[in-house]
């Protein structure tokens, strides 16, 4: 159990999106904690607010979405808090903590290179933009020997020559490790990972993941999982916040989350995995109904319709999220009576 | 790289040869030949020609041959550079074109510096301020000025010039410097001519461009590639312009292929209003007087041109587009 | 937009609308959204109604000439007047300037033209088949004509010739875009489904004719028709040529098209259920892209227009007695003329409206046609 203050603390975060058909709530009062050198997951099904909700950390929330309201507190080396909803999303204090404080390794390695610059010139840009020494900028030469230092860490054979590669020369693997390397360049204290390995096949996958285990032993950086998968969630992480609709639904140690999960959707998503040990033939239960679509959000708790256990009170009042046991809270009336105001 | 410019251009031999047949089917399609617009001339001011005289005359200038053997002898003239003789103004063709050629180059030219240099900044200010007031004044702008012939442009300018202003907008050069030899101030004197016929000639294209500009680079902003970059902390104007401009350059690049041609083609109409000195009025008086290998000279230069700008965008492509250099 | 889209509340209600409309309605909901789009396309609705009968738009005989009638400015139709519904326009006078020699229009307040809508003037047939003297609106008084958009310099009205301009430049966009875009379907499609040396055959006349200047080559065609071709054969020629280089835009996107779409699961299932070729393209493949190509279409139509004003404008298309606005434009050629009657650039006008509708028409299509727009 960590003791340090945490390094990041997200306070009923919204995320609007005014659309010419009405308004999106994307992320509805989101709030949780990472712990430095911890390895937070988030898991929820696609269009739950996962990643709006990393990108508002970042404030990089594309129009016509907006941070309607909450506190993104982060505390820098220093040990000095900044809110930073309250930034410039383009101000100098912002642009200096990505990248630097806090990087993010996208969902799409494919994408997310250019394709008409080389890949270490990509990540050259990133160190001269932040990194000093001695007081002094960074060279290009210099750079290019730490980006060729960064591919091997993270096991890019051949790094000298892979520094001029162009990203579509690589394969997907290959990408990742490159993306890896990019937001491991500056030595950042949390890393955002977006669903890192949905883009690649299962054998890359786990070198990737395992990669990230071994990377984070070594740097000791707080790591962000975002993942709809549970066996990813399961292998990687400590802390899992569970995510339903722009809400956080139950959040805990992993151990709790699986063993003794607090609230219906967590136990309805974990019973949705398929296991060795089930009795073959019968069918995988699934979560019935389907995600209401974001203008229809539902009244109250926004599970309730889907709900095996929903309460007549579900549909009218939106219950808190509050401690169930020790590190673990739910927003569920199962446990508790007290309802958002 | 080299061997892909190497192949194009070892092509061109080949399309030049595609056209100057076609083009000679075009020239030769009229009924009756200059001769017969010559005598036709002679006769409605009262003169004429014995019947001898016209088969001598036919006979001097091949024009009794048969189809086949006329091209012959035209390509085989072309081939060490003799473009014939101009049966109207009695003077070497390829001295008629060459008059005229530089000054046609050189206000298509000046036409695309002037359609890029406003193009790519409006596209780029679009995009980025998507909905503002200058994007849509600038669309507004785009609609009409694609909407609007060049010749009409030309004509409108003029009739201001000349209605409010009394001043003649027409012609290259001013009074002193139409005959002069070439000189620096004389390309000065034509270059302070010059921007108004190629403002006309280029708004349109102007408009075009500035909407694909801003087309493409909606589509580059929307890439994860730019989250990437804003990510690492660049800022805002520094990562638009190293990252998702630079890729929307890439397309912006290939419509030169199409471009650079129309404006050579385009250059036509509007020298002919404005009355610029410029091959395509020379077209167009040979065309309307039979005056056939001069024609024909002007739509091989035509042809040459397309082909250059055709063969210019994708060489800018290869070059600046690591995907396609690398597979060319 | 706002109030096209549904609320919130009936959203599900909504997805199930539009679960089962068809793709040609899901095309208007979404045209529908364009209002620019939606006005420029009543205009051209207005417009072809020009075309199918011009003369009933017109005042008067088109080739009417009076000398003495030269440079009349326009007059503009007054709707009122004593406070009833009587509409009139101002009469002008002329007086010849001494120094000049110009005759100098000046309108005469006490004087007035009554105009009847749908009043007798000229004898015309609508369509070449019904005899008919009913105008849109014409000048009470028989001895009296009246300019609506001024007199040329032969004493033509050119309201009237404008009338009878729109129906030929309207047209030929209309047959040449049509000419190109059957073209473009056919040998981009068969380009596209066969494949192979075919394939390759168009590819390289595509090529070919896209790397042709086309402004000077088409002059030269348009110079090659004989001098006595009747103005309807000149008419068709020009409308060929234009066509002729035109298709090739079409017929690439065609193919590329039936390229893709030939891959398609959707494709497959049909041959696997034993569909034949021609049903698998007229059935299944043509409908997915079919609203592409009208957008297409009629965006090809606007460029049509310029080039025919183009070329009739410089004398080598379309050629008096007909007329196009191309034909009109010409009396504006004169930079003397055009300073006394700055109205003969109207025709020009009238182009840059059809061809912005056009436009304009065309994007909506193009945006509403396009299935992965939200």
């Amino acid at each position: 159990m960590p003791t340090d203050p945490p390094l990041l603390q997200v306070k009923d975060l919204r995320v609007t999106f005014g659309m010419d058909e009405g308004t999106i709530r994307a992320v509805d009062g989101t709030s949780f904690d990472v712990h430095p050198g911890e390895v937070v997951g988030i898991v929820g099904e696609s269009g739950c607010g996962k990643s709006v909700t990393m990108k508002a950390i970042l404030q990089l929330v594309e129009r016509p979405g907006r941070l309607a309201s909450g506190e993104i507190l982060f505390r820098d080396r220093q040990g000095t808090q900044t809110d930073l909803a309250k930034l410039d999303p383009r101000g100098p204090q912002m642009r200096a903590l990505r990248g630097a404080e806090i990087a993010l390794i996208p969902q799409e390695p494919m994408a997310a290179f250019s394709p008409v610059h080389t890949v270490g010139a990509q990540i050259i840009e990133a160190i001269q933009l932040h990194a000093t020494q001695e007081g002094r900028r960074v060279s290009k030469a210099e750079a290019r020997e730490t980006v060729i230092g960064l591919f091997r860490d993270v096991g890019i054979s051949m790094p000298e020559q892979r520094v001029d590669a162009y990203s579509w020369q690589l394969s997907g693997g290959l990408r990742q490790r490159a993306m890896i390397a990019m937001a491991l360049s500056c030595k950042p204290r949390l890393l955002i990972a977006d669903e890192p390995t949905t883009a690649i096949d299962v054998t890359t996958q786990a070198q990737v993941l395992a990669l990230l285990r071994d990377l984070r032993a070594k740097y000791n950086t707080a790591i962000i999982f975002i993942t709809h998968d549970l066996g990813v969630i399961a292998q990687m992480t400590s802390y899992v916040v569970v995510m339903y609709l722009g809400r956080v639904m139950e959040q805990g140690p992993v151990d709790q989350i699986f063993h003794a999960p607090a609230h219906p959707y967590t136990r309805a998503l974990l019973r949705s995995i398929p296991t060795i040990h089930g009795e073959t033939r019968t069918p995988l239960p699934v979560i019935s109904g389907s995600l209401p679509h974001p203008f229809n959000r539902p009244t109250g708790c926004p599970f309730h319709p889907r709900c095996p256990e929903a309460m007549p009170g579900c549909a009218t009042a939106t219950p808190k999220l509050l401690p169930v046991a020790e590190r673990q809270s739910a927003a569920c009336f199962l446990h508790h009576q007290e309802a958002e105001p | 790289m080299t061997r892909y410019i190497l192949q194009r251009l070892a092509l061109l031999p080949a399309l030049l040869l595609v056209y100057s047949f076609v083009i000679f089917v075009i020239i030769q399609a009229p009924p009756g030949d200059f001769l017969t617009h010559y005598v036709a001339t002679l006769a409605s001011s009262g003169s004429s020609i014995s019947m001898e005289q016209m088969e001598a005359l036919r006979a001097s200038y091949g024009l009794d041959q048969p189809f086949i053997v006329q091209y012959w002898l035209w390509l085989k003239h072309l081939v060490v550079g003799d473009m014939g003789l101009s049966l109207e103004y009695q003077r070497p063709n390829a001295e008629l074109i060459g008059e005229q050629l530089a000054a046609t180059i050189a206000l298509a030219l000046f036409s695309f510096v002037l359609t890029w240099a406003i193009a790519v900044p409006a596209g780029i200010w679009c995009a980025t301020h998507q909905r503002s007031f200058v994007d849509h004044l600038l669309t507004i702008v785009n609609y009409v000025g694609v909407a609007t012939p060049n010749f009409m442009l030309a004509l409108v300018l003029m009739w201001v010039g000349f209605a409010w202003f009394d001043i003649s907008v027409t012609g290259l050069f001013s009074e002193a410097y139409v005959d002069a030899p070439w000189s620096f101030a004389r390309v000065i004197d034509m270059l302070s001519h010059m921007w108004l016929p190629a403002l006309v000639l280029a708004i349109a294209g102007t408009a075009r461009l500035t909407r694909i500009m801003r087309a493409n680079l909606l589509d580059e902003l929307n890439k994860p590639y730019v989250t990437t970059a804003r990510a690492k902390g660049l800022s805002e104007w520094t990562l638009v312009l190293r990252y998702p401009v630079r890729l929307a350059l890439n397309p912006l690049v290939s419509t030169i292929g199409w471009y650079l041609p129309a404006l050579f083609s385009g250059s036509l109409i509007v020298a002919t209003v404005m009355n610029l000195p410029n091959i395509g009025p020379l077209l167009l008086r040979a065309l309307i007087n039979q005056d056939m290998y001069l024609a024909g000279g002007i739509l091989l230069i035509y042809s040459f041109l397309t082909i250059i700008g055709t063969l210019l965008s994708d060489v800018l492509l290869a070059l600046i587009d690591p995907r396609i250099r690398m597979e060319g | 937009m706002a109030q096209a889209m549904p609320a919130p509340a009936e959203g599900a209600a909504v997805e199930d609308r539009i679960a089962v409309a068809s793709n040609w309605k899901l095309v208007w909901w979404r045209f529908r959204r364009h209002r620019l789009a939606l006005i420029s396309a009543v205009l051209l609705v207005l417009m072809y109604g020009v075309v199918l009968a011009p003369d009933f738009f017109s005042t008067q005989n088109p080739e009417q000439t009076d000398a003495r009638q030269a440079f009349i400015p326009p007059q503009g139709i007054r709707l009122f007047h004593d406070g009833s519904l009587a509409p009139w326009v101002p009469a002008v006078t002329g007086k010849r300037n001494p120094v000049t020699l110009r005759m100098e229009w000046t309108v005469d307040p006490t004087k007035r033209v009554p105009v009847s809508f749908f009043g007798k003037g000229h004898t015309w047939h609508f369509l070449g088949l019904i005899e008919t003297n009913r105008h849109l609106i014409v000048s009470a008084d028989p001895r009296q004509r009246i300019f609506l958009l001024g007199s040329d310099r032969l004493g033509r009205d050119q309201w009237s010739r404008i009338m009878h301009g729109t129906q030929t430049s309207m047209t030929v966009g209309l047959v040449a875009v049509a000419l190109s875009t059957f073209l473009g379907v056919l040998l981009g499609g068969l380009s596209g489904y066969v494949g192979g040396k075919t394939d390759s055959v168009i590819q390289r006349l595509i090529e070919l004719l896209q790397s042709v200047p086309t402004i000077p080559i088409w002059l030269a065609l348009a110079a090659a028709l004989p001098r006595d071709w009747t103005p309807i054969q000149v008419f068709f020629a020009i409308t060929v040529i234009l066509s002729l280089i035109g298709w090739t835009t079409l017929g690439r996107e065609v193919r590329g098209r039936f390229l893709a779409l030939r891959e398609e699961d959707f494709v497959l299932a049909a041959r696997l259920a034993g569909c034949s070729r021609l049903r698998i393209i007229l059935r299944h493949m043509v409908p997915t892209f079919a609203s592409h190509i009208i957008a297409t279409a009629s965006l090809a139509i606007p460029v049509m227009i310029i080039n025919e004003t183009s070329l009739s404008f410089l004398g080598l298309g379309i050629r008096p007695p007909a007329l196009s606005w191309g034909v009109l434009l010409q009396e504006a050629q004169n930079i003397q003329s055009l300073a006394l009657a700055p109205w003969l650039l109207l025709p020009g006008l009238v182009v840059i409206l059809a061809v912005l509708a056009f436009n304009l028409v065309g994007d909506g299509l193009r945006d509403a046609s396009d299935p992965y727009a939200n």
